[in-house]
């Protein structure tokens, strides 16, 4: 499948590639709070479990020269960890009462 | 002469007082009487600080990695003392300041786009994008366009002002007083220059920014006491939601005051060492979470680095250390450590700035557990951005006046003296003529 999005092994994650894979924690954060619960709760039962075989797979490669569907895959991932909090924690997408407040990613590490 | 407190007897144990029976009484410059926030919601106090304060402490505007080569540069807006500065790394390799205006007619020097907005790169010089006029990296004025229509201007005298700088462990400090009254080193004193820690090794960098409608010490006073996290963050995990958990509270290991500086140390959480259910299922499949990475960075050997744990307490997780006035260096067990600013723009406004440094990931599992390090930060600091903002309109309704201030509070209630006192010294020699 030479047009694959992500690697074989995680071909049924392919469905969240459009919404979640996002290139900054600006974007992720913000998919998160305009995302409704059921979005976010069928990526997280989706991408959850397969956390830890994602990692593995990932880790054969070195973080500056990952392939792009790996890459695409690790984007995956940070997006899961933005979303874990209203899933784990607070059962909707923004934390409560923050109102207004701001707290901003200005600088961030790339991959 | 204050009552005894009363500490549950495992708590007593666990988290002993000094002699005195409480840590404020331990610091003969604190009294323990209910304080006055007056200074953080009266424009005409804000007015007092900026001088008294902020143009006369030293203030750390960010680290040498910042400028790594010649004619690295970058800006600080210090709406504090209403204005800008370029620090910069000359050809000579030394790291200078200067106000980020032009000699001719006062532009602003280096900015891009917004007028308001910091920027930083490399240069060669600073040419004003108004007349032309060309500064060097060490602020010598170099060029004059149409120089012979100048009456009898000599370009010498008219080099960017400088404005005095020096750097502690890689931490580039600024000091806008004509001449500061004590070095750097002086000023940050013995318990601070005390700390020998390899920053340099840590230059994976996340830089986070909130705008926040509070006062700066009001604050920067909920990041320094640790009584607030069970009920602020109580609804973080499935520990801090039980009562009996939010009904002990929380005990601060250690409290140390050094002139204007303090540091709190407290237990830690990292690796996993609490009850599984203290970690959310996240935690513990990417082993990392509120206290950054579960596992030790390359840094960490077998002795803390010196200056960390000044109380030598056995059971040692971070230091929360806070440099007069407005810095703080918070140092993690697992050899990461996290820098905040707040920066006054108003009585009532102030701009907050959280970095974390870890060392460089060697895989994606190490990048990953820094990633939810500075997840987990954002989670929490805005539950405190948003309530410190109820807590500004609290205080400026004047209802309440004074307030109580707990043994755990201590390094609030030290934070509220010496900037009374650096007030009361500034007005003194301001009398004085």
């Amino acid at each position: 499948m030479a047009d694959a999005l992500l690697p074989a092994p995680f071909a049924a994650l392919e469905p969240f590639v459009a919404a979640w894979c996002l290139d900054s924690e600006p974007e992720r954060y913000a998919k998160r709070l305009s995302s409704s619960m059921d979005e976010i709760q069928a990526f997280y039962d989706a991408i959850f479990p397969r956390t830890e075989e994602a990692i593995r797979y990932l880790e054969q490669f070195p973080l500056d020269a990952l392939p792009e569907d790996a890459s695409r895959l690790l984007k995956l991932l940070y997006s899961l960890i933005l979303i874990s909090f209203p899933v784990e924690i607070w059962r909707q997408p923004a934390i409560p009462d923050t109102g207004t407040a701001s707290f901003e990613l200005e600088l961030e590490p790339v991959p | 002469m204050t009552e005894n407190l009363k500490v549950p007897k495992q708590a007593a144990r666990q988290y002993p007082k000094p002699p005195e029976g409480s840590w404020t009484e331990h610091h003969p410059e604190l009294d323990t009487a209910p304080v006055s926030y007056e200074s953080s919601i009266s424009p005409e106090f804000y007015a007092l600080e900026r001088e008294a304060i902020f143009k006369r402490a030293w203030l750390n505007v960010g680290r040498v990695e910042q400028l790594r080569r010649k004619g690295a540069f970058f800006t600080k807006e210090l709406a504090v003392a209403k204005t800008s500065l370029i620090v910069v790394r000359g050809m000579d390799d030394e790291i200078r300041a200067f106000h980020n205006v032009c000699r001719h007619r006062g532009n602003k020097l280096a900015w891009t786009d917004h007028p308001g907005e910091e920027i930083s790169g490399t240069c060669r010089q600073f040419a004003c994008k108004y007349h032309g006029w060309t500064y060097d990296l060490e602020g010598r004025l170099t060029f004059i366009l149409q120089e012979g229509e100048f009456f009898g201007i000599d370009k010498a005298a008219y080099g960017l002002v400088r404005v005095h700088c020096a750097v502690w462990q890689g931490f580039v400090f600024v000091n806008l007083a004509p001449e500061p009254e004590q070095t750097l080193t002086e000023f940050l004193g013995p318990m601070i220059t005390a700390i020998e820690y390899p920053f340099e090794r840590l230059t994976q960098r996340y830089a986070y920014r909130g705008d926040i409608r509070c006062n700066w010490k009001v604050f920067l006073d909920a990041f320094q006491e640790f009584y607030h996290p069970p009920i602020l963050h109580g609804n973080q995990n499935p520990v801090m939601r039980q009562a009996d958990y939010r009904d002990k509270g929380f005990y601060t290991s250690h409290f140390q005051i050094d002139g204007p500086h303090r540091v709190g140390s407290t237990t830690g959480g990292a690796g996993g060492k609490l009850v599984p259910e203290f970690y959310n299922p996240i935690e513990r499949v990417m082993r990392s979470g509120l206290f950054g990475p579960w596992d030790p960075s390359e840094i960490v050997t077998d002795e803390l680095p010196p200056g960390l744990n000044p109380g030598k307490k056995k059971s040692w997780g971070l230091d929360s250390f806070q440099i007069f006035p407005n810095f703080a260096i918070v140092f993690w067990e697992t050899g990461w450590y996290l820098t905040y600013h707040y920066w006054p723009v108003a009585h009532d406004r102030l701009v907050f700035e959280a970095n974390a440094y870890f060392a460089p990931p060697r895989n994606v599992r190490e990048r990953l557990a820094q990633q939810l390090g500075i997840a987990t930060i954002k989670e929490y600091a805005l539950e405190d951005c948003g309530t410190l903002e109820a807590t500004q309109m609290g205080l400026e309704s004047r209802a309440v006046t004074t307030f109580p201030l707990g043994d755990q509070e201590l390094m609030c209630r030290h934070l509220n003296k010496v900037v009374h006192t650096w007030v009361a010294d500034y007005e003194r020699s301001r009398a004085e003529g």
